[in-house]
């Protein structure tokens, strides 16, 4: 496939979003039960939140220059009984929404306690809107991952693997932001978010790693003969029909050499993994520049991880476009 | 249930590029147009198709054979382009099955496109929505033409009638003949799309002709029982006759 910026800069810009607002909310978490000291909730949550909505809007931003007709974009949510892509439509303002209502919260010191629970911990807004948005995050990353999972003829993306590829690097590149965040609102939580971005982008690397080698053994069940339905060992192609290009040159090729594939596949393995790693275990002890750049590093190295992605993906269409003439 | 469909030969086929012509001067003008070219004259032209002829070379040299293959969309009874929309702008039409996409509810995200293994849809660069054969459907039910001409331009075009149209669930249309009785089958059957447009495959086409047969079929003589042919030097009628 073609990779498109627009849909690399959403699903990048989104994940770390998420994964940055699980951060915030894990911590109050911790927080509540008294595991985690209760850091400023003005600064570290509120404006938190704000970091995590200037993310996810920008996502949405680069998401129209995908469309066409981005004017008539609101008509995609229309089809969540059967379109994934409709659903995340629809999931992302949701959860857009109630980070900003949680950010409010925490912003303006909104705290009146609703409920009580058995053991005597109060219940405030911002733990609902808190257990909401993290049901809205994790239905986001479902939704986004689930647009290419379900390509049941795109093997490569056909898998539980992109959904767990999705949440967990998205988590990974939310909880390094949350980190390197915390170095100026809530420095007692460094340590605490750099620990989890470290054991989530072990998780990712496994993960992510489980995905290639799959990826590498796959063998494509279209071939020319089904495709043309000749039933003879050897077809080769000698003219598309055309010599000028099409979508279907154009949208279904990276055309890139496979060096240069190799080499996006070892930055982001570089960018994601192994460069973010000991930046992230050495900045626990509080390292704002260490965190910031292990976060800056783990985004451009999720740019060529998705990138890398969708150039992998092979359409079977692409079995009718091998020879200009 | 009525399903429209083309039913191709590609034995018949012979690659003249007719119906890919016919195709485009139909919708660039009718309903579904305009079909917008870019660059149609400069060195890197591109533009929107509905119908192709593509070719392939089967077999290994000397044995080879040459097939010509059209392609377009194949109207799938089971369309994986339709559910994946996010706006519902695509959707399969219950009274004849033809996959048809609502230019005015299409946002252009080329969804649809990645879902289809065929890669049997084009973004329109011009209009910025995805366009797709319609199976001439603003022909085949216009009662202001005759009826032979209520037929995909493509199939009208096709001067070796490679191309045949009709109902694939009336068992007794000419298409369901064709696909019964000369091994029709659908393209890519692994992903369950279930393409409602189907293929003929290749024929080995012998003629026995013995002598003779070309004798009683050339030689309407002996059917005066006047054979032999009288040789040169028997007279003519000039020698027997006095005038």
């Amino acid at each position: 496939m073609h990779p498109a910026f627009s849909v690399i800069f959403l699903t990048t810009l989104i994940g770390a979003a998420q994964g940055l607002f699980l951060a915030l909310f894990t911590a109050q978490s911790y927080a509540a039960f008294k595991l985690l000291p209760q850091p400023d909730a003005h600064a570290f949550y509120g404006q938190g939140s704000l970091l995590a909505l200037l993310l996810l809007a920008a996502g949405l931003g680069a998401s129209f220059f995908h469309l066409g007709h981005p004017e008539r974009a609101w008509r995609a949510a229309s089809q969540w009984r059967t379109s994934w892509l409709s659903r995340e439509v629809i999931v992302l303002p949701a959860f857009m929404g109630v980070v900003f209502l949680y950010g409010l919260a925490h912003w303006l010191n909104w705290h009146p306690v609703l409920l009580t629970l058995p053991g005597g911990l109060p219940v405030d807004p911002t733990a609902i809107l808190g257990v909401a948005g993290t049901l809205l995050a994790f239905a986001l990353f479902v939704s986004t991952a689930m647009i290419y999972a379900c390509l049941k003829f795109l093997a490569e993306w056909h898998s539980p693997l992109t959904v767990a590829n999705y949440i967990l690097l998205g988590g990974a590149s939310g909880f390094s932001l949350a980190a390197a965040f915390a170095t100026q609102t809530a420095p007692e939580l460094v340590g605490f978010l750099a620990g989890w971005a470290v054991i989530i982008t072990l998780l990712g690397l496994v993960s992510r790693l489980a995905s290639l080698f799959r990826n590498a053994r796959l063998k494509p069940k279209s071939t020319l003969r089904t495709a043309i339905g000749v039933k003879h060992p050897k077809i080769v192609q000698k003219t598309q029909g055309f010599m000028g290009g099409s979508f279907n040159t154009r949208e279904f090729f990276h055309g890139q050499t496979v060096a240069v594939l190799r080499a996006v596949k070892w930055g982001f393995l570089l960018g994601v993994f192994l460069l973010p790693l000991p930046l992230l275990l050495r900045g626990m002890e509080g390292g704002a520049m260490l965190l910031a750049a292990a976060f800056a590093i783990q985004y451009l190295g999720l740019l060529a991880e998705r990138w890398f992605f969708f150039a992998q993906a092979n359409h079977p269409q692409n079995l009718y476009y091998q020879s200009i003439a | 249930m009525t399903q429209l469909a083309l039913v191709i030969d590609l034995n018949v086929c012979v690659g003249c590029q007719a119906c890919v012509t016919s195709c485009k001067e139909w919708n660039t003008a009718g309903a579904a147009g305009p079909m917008g070219d870019q660059n149609p004259y400069g060195a890197d032209p591109t533009g929107t198709f509905f119908n192709r002829v593509q070719t392939f070379e089967v077999g290994e040299f000397p044995n080879t054979e040459t097939v010509h293959f059209p392609k377009s969309c194949l109207h799938c009874e089971e369309p994986p382009c339709v559910p994946v929309c996010p706006t519902g702008a695509s959707y399969k039409r219950k009274e004849d099955g033809i996959v048809l996409v609502d230019y005015d509810k299409c946002i252009g995200c080329k969804y649809c496109s990645w879902a289809c293994p065929y890669g049997a849809r084009e973004l329109d660069e011009q209009q910025q929505v995805m366009k797709k054969c319609t199976l001439c459907v603003d022909r085949i039910y216009d009662m202001t033409m005759v009826e032979a001409d209520r037929k995909p331009a493509c199939v009208k075009a096709c001067p070796t009638s490679a191309r045949l149209y009709g109902d694939i669930h009336d068992p007794e249309s000419a298409v369901s003949i064709a696909i019964r009785e000369s091994g029709g089958y659908a393209l890519m059957p692994e992903w369950g799309t279930h393409p409602a447009n189907h293929y003929l495959p290749r024929r080995k086409t012998h003629i026995k002709i013995h002598e003779d047969e070309l004798e009683r079929a050339d030689n309407p003589l002996k059917v005066d029982r006047q054979l032999p042919k009288p040789a040169m030097s028997e007279p003519t009628l000039d020698d027997v006759t006095t005038w």
